[in-house]
């Protein structure tokens, strides 16, 4: 059933691949998503109402403007009884944009790690180029992360229903969400700074990246710039970030930071590791009392 | 006769002092015992600089990048852990022997009067470029899987500690033999104490 102003709004299809509906979930905590679904004329989505059911959408006779993948590629997976492949296929070739939601999508993610061989992103296996659409690669956005943040995908959505033109970095994400690191804009920028580690999870004061595994000096990211329900972050609620916007997420030992003799393996980006150690050592040197108690304690709150 | 640069004053104030301060010590050398080895009037000196504690931190800085430049060169050298801690030891040894005051100023007054180095030296302040060489060499030898993954002091002291213990020694005149007949055995002694097992 299709009123008449449908012909002017893009259609949009939301397939699923391995997925764990993650990224699904966290669309719908998007506040304005009436506003945005407004926009688009949906044809299927697996939780939202749409104007079609999978099994018509397998039939493959669907129009299709804007392609949302969610989940890893597993060439072997069927919907409706229909290979992934050939509905990829199909509705990719038609789609003006194609959007990989959620690591899985991007880089092969959480199931790629179980599936090694079989699974992985749409044009990419971790970093290395592959995967079922690479042909279509022009088209294809990644919006990494387990699971993506609604406003990014949003963000996206947007651009494409008002034809805006969206730049995208190597790896095909955003320019816009994906250029800066979760380390900017986290409250804790200053323990970093002078090498104050928080001892546990769930303190307000310190740095989380030598004891707790934080990753956000080379993640790209927008997370404290653009926070999760509007309110918070990993690093703000005092949890390392795990850099599940990168391609090589999951990565073992999520809380742990992998040190060569206490030395960090893995510095801040574009950072040179000698510099790194050279500034670290002397910071270290520096014993700034506010920065070691409770910043609500009198005795440290000047 | 051509004139004197200022960086060349400088540096021929740096050896002085260290020769003067590892002989006799931090306290009894004087500004015009050193001003007196150089040539200068004490007035001139203090236009290098201005106290006695700065020079102390300026001579510790100094053989501290001396000792960071050579410890990188041996690091950036595409050659193994065991090779490199070899090279360090040597380097180290010839070093003791050419420049003794250099080590001697390290050990007897960097090491011993913490109390004139505490403001502006705190921690790895003055000593960094030395230090940074050693983790740098700790964590290529870690990554490359040639050495134990340990805590970073436990390793720094078992190394540097060893090497001084021995210049030491052959300081005191107590070492039998010359410092480099040690060279092959130590780096042996350090390298098997270091790596993975
Ligand atoms: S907690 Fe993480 S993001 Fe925050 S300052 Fe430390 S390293 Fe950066």
């Amino acid at each position: 059933m299709h009123c008449a102003s449908d012909r002017d709004r893009p259609t949009l299809i939301w397939l699923q691949g391995v997925t764990c509906n993650g990224n699904t979930h966290s669309f719908l905590n998007l506040p304005y998503l009436p506003q945005l679904l407004a926009k688009y004329d949906l044809l299927y989505h697996p939780l939202l109402p749409a104007s079609s059911t999978l099994s018509e959408v397998v039939q493959c006779k669907r129009p299709c403007d804007v392609l949302v993948f969610e989940g890893a590629y597993d060439p072997l997976m069927k919907r409706h009884e229909v290979l992934l492949s050939e509905l990829l296929d199909y509705y990719g070739m038609r789609a003006g944009h194609i959007i990989g939601v959620g690591s899985c999508a991007s880089f092969g993610g959480m199931f790629k790690a179980s599936a090694p061989q079989r699974n992985s992103g749409l044009i990419f296996d971790e970093s290395e180029s592959s995967g079922p659409l690479l042909a279509l690669k022009n088209k294809v956005i990644n919006l990494s992360g387990c699971p993506v943040h609604p406003e990014w995908l949003g963000y996206t959505l947007s651009m494409i229903a008002d034809n805006k033109e969206i730049k995208v970095d190597t790896l095909h994400r955003p320019l816009e969400l994906y250029s800066h690191l979760v380390h900017h804009g986290c409250t804790r920028n200053e323990y970093f700074e002078w090498k104050v580690d928080a001892k546990a999870f769930g303190l307000k004061e310190g740095c989380l990246f030598y004891l707790q595994g934080c990753r956000a000096p080379m993640t790209h990211a927008s997370c404290n710039r653009i926070l999760w329900n509007d309110v918070s972050s990993k690093t703000r609620s005092g949890t390392p970030c795990f850099g599940c916007t990168e391609p090589d997420f999951p990565r073992n030992d999520l809380f742990h930071t992998k040190t060569n003799m206490s030395i960090p393996e893995d510095v801040p980006l574009g950072v040179p590791k000698r510099s790194y150690l050279t500034i670290t050592g002397i910071a270290k040197a520096f014993h700034i009392e506010r920065l070691e108690g409770k910043l609500i304690d009198d005795k440290t709150a000047d | 006769m051509a004139r004197i640069s200022k960086e060349e004053r400088k540096n021929g104030i740096i050896s002085a002092a260290l020769k003067l301060f590892s002989e006799k010590g931090f306290y009894v050398t004087t500004i015009p015992d050193i001003a007196e080895k150089v040539g200068m009037s004490v007035g001139n000196f203090y236009n290098y600089f201005t106290s006695k504690d700065i020079l102390a931190k300026e001579l510790v800085m100094y053989i501290s990048e001396y000792l960071g430049e050579k410890i990188r060169e041996i690091n950036d050298k595409p050659i193994s852990t065991k090779e490199k801690t070899a090279a360090i030891v040597s380097m180290y040894f010839a070093m003791a022997n050419e420049r003794p005051e250099m080590i001697e100023y390290f050990l007897r007054i960097y090491l011993s009067n913490r109390e004139v180095f505490g403001e502006g030296c705190a921690g790895m302040v003055c000593v960094s470029p030395f230090v940074t060489e050693m983790m740098m060499f700790f964590n290529d030898g870690v990554s490359c899987g040639d050495l134990r993954d340990q805590d970073f002091f436990s390793a720094f002291g078992l190394f540097m500690g060893y090497l001084g213990g021995m210049v030491f020694l052959f300081g005191e005149k107590i070492l039998p033999e010359p410092l480099s007949s040690y060279e092959a055995s130590i780096s042996e002694n350090i390298y098997n104490a270091l790596r993975v097992r």
